[in-house]
């Protein structure tokens, strides 16, 4: 009796991905509040460990011994569902990003829709988290990341299908190789409409700062995570900043060339240094701006986002008919 | 039109996000500014910035004694009741001196009894209700009230912010009166800060 080498290469690949879901949740926590105290000008995190560089796994640690707390009359049911719920598709989403020539979880024809498929699972979980908690606060939170997603989908949608027209396919890989190892033939250059309202939408996608409005401290506590306490809240902030690194990886992906490097030196090591760039740059907003209001939000979404990227997408097919 | 103008305007206005992102990355950029407390220190002229709790002026003559008169203005106008002061007592005469005065009462001569010296006997403060709101400085007739740079001031208990400002100010001549002869050397300063607290 053997394993089927294909079902061996997932069952691999999904455990590096869990691995690197969790080393990507410390590092980016760490990043983000450096980035934070520096912008501030205070050093952020500095006693745990040389410039407190251990001290997002000291948090994880007391994060993993807190109690479990479920208010009373709340769903157990769905709000134990919900942080699963939220963090499980992010496994998947991983599997299709070409990290490599040959460091691909799973090379399929339709790797984008199933990106765009399964992170719309994220909706529903913050849904039932929000509903389930028996808190206004999270419904309210809920309601308000429903609104923001379904909204912030459809121009992130139009920004991936104006580049997914030039190259003919969905496959990530092959939208790779389409482009060049040079900066000036990457997708970016010829789409740059779209590689805007990708990063905007992108940044609304993951309820980041200034669009983090499901969980404005200010006014909702802590929003669909208020009732959430110990691993089910550290799921929540996993599955956010993994989220945060597959809308990076696919804008790398779609706009700035992949992995491909130049003189045949193909690899990681140039997918990286692209995905990180576009993590700090959102790290760096999210310090920067402060929140917009609900109606700001949608706002620019519905009355600037959509237009334009119709209007590109409609280009984009008229001179691709046209050449 | 005005729908055309409005569109521009608000591209125009996407600048400011430009100028923002610059800001926080100048800021980025620098050094920074906080002071890692039990390994560094603030520097002197830093430190004399600081705005502490309230503490008593010494009269410039004799740095034992507070400029106070007793006059309670301060604890009148203080809003959290944070000051307690009792006025110093007259000193009580001498048997001899009170003969001498019964003596003089019963000549019919005008009796001069002994005056209560202008001074606060006691001076509390507590530290633990003050807002730092500096009414009783801006009260006081003789200006015998000023913040303290006393900026590391640390305490385990309730009880260590109840100050008694007389015993601070002897303590504080005392030091600075030790310091004067090697008043140059650095340490020392450091040290006679530390005690003052």
């Amino acid at each position: 009796m053997s394993i089927h080498p294909q079902l061996l290469h997932l069952i691999i690949a999904l455990i590096a991905v869990m691995a690197w879901v969790g080393l990507n949740a410390l590092v980016l926590v760490y990043f983000e509040r450096k980035g934070a105290g520096f912008i501030q000008r205070r050093p952020g995190p500095f006693e745990v460990g040389p410039q407190g560089i251990i001290q997002p796994l000291v948090d994880g640690i007391k994060l993993m011994c807190k109690q479990l707390v479920m208010p009373t009359g709340a769903d157990p049911v769905l709000f134990w569902t919900a942080p699963l719920l939220s963090m499980t598709p992010v496994l998947l989403l991983f599997l299709v990003l070409p990290y490599g020539p040959w460091l691909t979880g799973m090379q399929i024809d339709l790797g984008i829709l199933l990106i765009l498929a399964f992170a719309g699972i994220n909706v529903l979980a913050l849904l039932i988290a929000g509903w389930s908690s028996n808190n206004k606060y999270g419904l309210l939170g809920a309601a308000r990341a429903v609104a923001q997603s379904v909204a912030y989908e459809i121009p992130l949608l139009l920004a991936v299908l104006a580049v997914a027209f030039t190259t003919g396919t969905l496959d990530f890989v092959k939208i790779t190789e389409g482009q060049g190892p040079w900066p000036w033939q990457w997708n970016m250059v010829y789409q740059p409409l779209a590689f805007i309202i990708f990063i905007i939408s992108a940044v609304g996608e993951c309820n980041r700062a200034p669009f983090d409005l499901p969980e404005a401290e200010s006014e909702l506590t802590a929003g669909f995570h208020t009732e959430f306490s110990s691993m089910g809240f550290g799921l929540f902030f996993m599955a956010e900043y993994s989220y945060m690194v597959v809308v990076a990886s696919v804008a790398s992906t779609l706009f700035l060339g992949g992995y491909q490097g130049p003189f045949g030196s193909d690899g990681w090591w140039w997918y990286l240094p692209k995905v990180y760039a576009i993590l700090m740059f959102m790290i760096w907003i999210r310090w920067t701006y402060p929140r917009v209001t609900f109606v700001q939000l949608l706002n620019i979404n519905w009355k600037w986002l959509l237009p334009l990227g119709t209007v590109n997408l409609l280009a984009t097919a008229f001179f691709m008919k046209l050449f | 039109m005005s729908a055309v103008k409005d569109i521009f305007q608000s591209v125009k206005d996407l600048w400011s996000l430009f100028v923002g992102l610059r800001v926080t990355g100048k800021y980025f950029m620098q050094p920074t500014l906080t002071v890692h407390y039990p390994r560094e220190t603030v520097d002197e002229d830093v430190e004399q910035t600081y705005g502490g709790h309230v503490e008593l002026v010494p009269k410039p003559k004799n740095p034992l004694k507070p400029k106070c008169i007793g006059c309670m203005m301060c604890v009148t106008n203080c809003p959290s009741g944070c000051l307690t002061v009792v006025k110093a007592k007259a000193p009580k005469p001498t048997p001899e001196e009170e003969q001498a005065m019964k003596e003089a009462e019963a000549r019919g001569e005008k009796v001069k009894k002994p005056k209560a010296p202008k001074e606060p006997a006691k001076f509390m403060y507590d530290y633990s209700l003050c807002s730092l709101c500096g009414t009783c400085i801006e009260n006081c007739p003789v200006g015998s009230l000023r913040y303290s740079n006393n900026i590391y001031f640390v305490g385990t208990s309730r009880k260590e912010f109840k100050l008694d400002l007389l015993q601070r100010l002897q303590r504080q001549a005392e030091n600075t009166a030790k310091a004067a002869p090697e008043a140059s050397e650095p340490e020392q300063a450091a040290e006679t800060a530390k005690s003052e607290a």
